[in-house]
């Protein structure tokens, strides 16, 4: 006779976000809806107080995604001086 | 209002004292009401000074009621409320009372008139908050708690220094705006920096709050950094150093947020970054830029102390708030998630949520006063706050990969306090004029949600976020690796311990030296000493008592033979 197993044999339940295609999708919304604040940018008056932030088209999201990169890559640049072993102040 | 007069930090911090003579849903109960009591007596009050006490002939000034110093209370009140649900499940005298004095010595704090009442809360705030990360009852967290100790003490003593020398040379311990130049201003000023973690001074915060309690971060995130930013904020608003100092609060320690494993060291680096945002608002220092402080202040409290709760839960369930060891806790934790993510949307300054706002008051009174490359740098660490805060602590504890680990959701009186806290980061996102213009100090003249101010901060903070996309695509984006990473606490912690350990050896071996060259040199002597007078020297030897007789007898002769002469 078999005995219903116990709930930690069952499959575990599928997640919507486990599917690397749906991943793949939210990224994609992402992308369209960068796309389209660039589109955007062209076509409003912006209220600005430096010249530059209007003479530069798209500068918020160049600056955006610049700084973004800078400051990920210089801090792995930096982890090479700084990185310790965990138990480094217990030793 | 309760009583007539009666200071709300009082009814804090007695209440506390009070609150181990009750037990169990009693207790909850009684601490639950305190700060209610506190806000209802705080909004009794009218504007004005009181509470007037006389020692050594000084008055000090105990209870200082205005635009200012009512926001912070306010706030104060509300997390320590918050504090306390969120701890509800948890049976711990100790952080009992030390959460209730702590808070109630910040409220007192920002209700002082006067330098020495101001110094009396000071001391105390760093007194109630060590138990909180000591009653983590672990050796690193007694260590990291003395470390922290020693440095909140230390600050509250140069208040003290500079609040005598102010009142030497001026006769009054008011305390209003003082600036640098004023007799002790640079000592106070001091002070208040170590406090608000200025660059440098910075780094007892990232030591000791990861270490504290999950309850205890909690309350620790609130109070002892944004007294010192009203003290800045009373003391020393247009000090126009403060702008270099906040940019670079705000810069610095972005890059040791992004190597960081632990979440809520992540978040300590996160909350100094967000302390620069204010600290640049006071040096900044019109109306404008005073009431971004104070907003943002206000905002900061309750979206910080939300995603340290979201951590807090983390650690509580797992056990460990290290993104290498977490991935995936969406699946057991999804509320707790939610929460997080509208803490993370709000620090991060997506529109709709508090932080849009609040940042916003303060970039633009920059730019109205001329500052663009402060504006600039800002605008850089805007980009980073989205990274480590916005992106990290979710992604890396409750999505990315999934870990395995299976836990329970958050208990439900943790749940009510994230869910009330994420609640009014979107209600104060959504209806600023209504909730958080009122209570700022000066009168707001700002309209938040203009279609440039949004599309512009989309646009920065989309394209971050497209940005971190394509490092993780390209493999680029730093892995999470269990470790540590040196700061500025490597010189108290390593280089002065290993040197004053060095001094130490050289000054031992210095006085073995000595002592070796001492030791021979009386060795010497004795051996001079012993060769005359030892067992077998001439003077000590013991001479047959015949010779004493034949010397005796030839003295009397000698004697006779002058007697004849």
């Amino acid at each position: 006779m078999t005995v219903p197993s116990p709930s930690a044999d069952r499959p575990e339940k599928k997640y919507w976000l486990d599917e690397p295609r749906n991943v793949n999708k939210l990224i994609g919304v992402l992308i369209a809806v960068c796309v389209a604040l660039v589109i955007v940018d062209a076509f409003y008056h912006k209220h600005v107080h430096l010249a530059f932030e209007e003479s530069f088209p798209v500068f918020y999201g160049a600056y955006g995604f610049l700084a973004y990169c800078a400051i990920v890559l210089s801090a792995k640049a930096l982890r090479r001086l700084l990185k310790r072993d965990e138990d480094y102040y217990d030793r | 209002m309760i009583a007539e007069g009666l200071n709300p930090a009082l009814i804090l911090i007695v209440g506390g004292l009070l609150a181990p003579l009750l037990g169990g849903r009693v207790r909850a109960v009684f601490m639950l009401a305190l700060p209610l009591l506190g806000i209802v007596q705080l909004c009794g009050m009218d504007y004005g000074s009181g509470g007037i006490v006389q020692i050594f002939q000084l008055n000090l000034i105990t209870l200082r009621l205005d635009g200012l110093s009512f926001v912070f209370a306010l706030i104060f009140l509300i997390a320590s409320w918050l504090g306390v649900i969120y701890a509800l499940h948890q049976r711990d005298t100790m952080q009992d009372v030390a959460a209730l004095v702590y808070a109630g010595a910040a409220i007192g704090a920002t209700l002082a008139g006067d330098l020495i009442t101001l110094f009396i809360y000071w001391e105390l705030t760093a007194l109630g908050s060590v138990f909180l990360i000591w009653a983590r009852r672990t050796e690193r967290a007694t260590r990291a708690g003395l470390r922290y100790l020693v440095i909140q003490i230390g600050s509250g003593v140069l208040l003290l220094a500079g609040a005598t020398i102010h009142l030497r040379a001026t006769g009054s311990i008011a305390f209003d705006h003082l600036g640098l130049d004023a007799p002790g201003g640079l000592l106070i000023f001091v002070a208040f920096g170590i406090k608000c973690a200025f660059p440098l001074l910075h780094n007892w915060l990232q030591d000791a709050y990861p270490e504290a309690t999950v309850t205890g971060t909690v309350v620790l995130s609130v109070f002892t950094t944004k007294l010192a930013v009203y003290a800045l904020a009373r003391g020393y608003a247009g000090t126009e150093i403060l702008i270099y100092i906040g940019a670079t609060m705000t810069v610095f320690p972005i890059f040791f947020a992004v190597i960081e494993n632990d979440l809520r060291k992540v978040l300590s680096y996160s909350l100094n970054n967000q302390l620069g945002f204010m600290v640049v608002g006071i040096g900044v220092g019109t109306e404008l830029a005073l009431n971004g402080t104070v907003a943002h202040a206000f905002c900061h409290i309750l979206y910080k102390a939300l995603l340290f709760m979201s951590m807090g839960a983390v650690l509580f369930r797992v056990g460990t708030a290290k993104a290498s060891e977490l991935g995936g806790l969406y699946k057991s934790m999804p509320l707790t998630a939610g929460f997080c993510i509208v803490g993370s949307l709000s620090i991060s300054a997506f529109p709709l949520f508090s932080g849009f706002v609040s940042k916003a008051l303060i970039m633009t009174a920059v730019l109205e006063e001329h500052y663009p490359v402060v504006w600039l740098a800002l605008l850089f660490a805007s980009a980073g706050v989205l990274d480590h805060s916005g992106i990290k602590v979710p992604f890396f504890s409750f999505f990315y990969h999934d870990s395995g680990k299976r836990c329970a959701e958050a208990p439900a009186n943790m749940l009510i306090a994230m869910g009330i806290a994420a609640a009014a980061c979107v209600a104060l996102g959504l209806f600023p004029q209504a909730l958080l213009y009122p209570l700022l100090p000066h009168a707001v003249d700002y309209a938040p949600y203009t279609l440039t101010h949004i599309l512009t901060q989309s646009q920065l903070l989309l394209f971050a976020a497209l940005a971190f996309v394509t490092l993780m695509k390209t493999g680029l984006y730093p892995a999470e690796i269990p470790s540590v990473n040196l700061d500025f606490d490597w010189f108290y912690r390593r280089l002065l311990p290993a040197a004053s350990a060095r001094v130490w050896t050289l000054a031992l071996r210095g006085w073995e030296a000595f002592n070796a060259g001492a030791a021979r040199r009386v060795e010497a002597l004795i051996a001079v000493l012993s060769r005359h007078h030892g067992p077998h020297g001439l003077l000590a030897a013991t001479w047959p008592s015949g010779s004493m007789v034949l010397w005796a007898v030839l003295l009397l002769g000698v004697c006779l033979v002058f007697y004849y002469l």
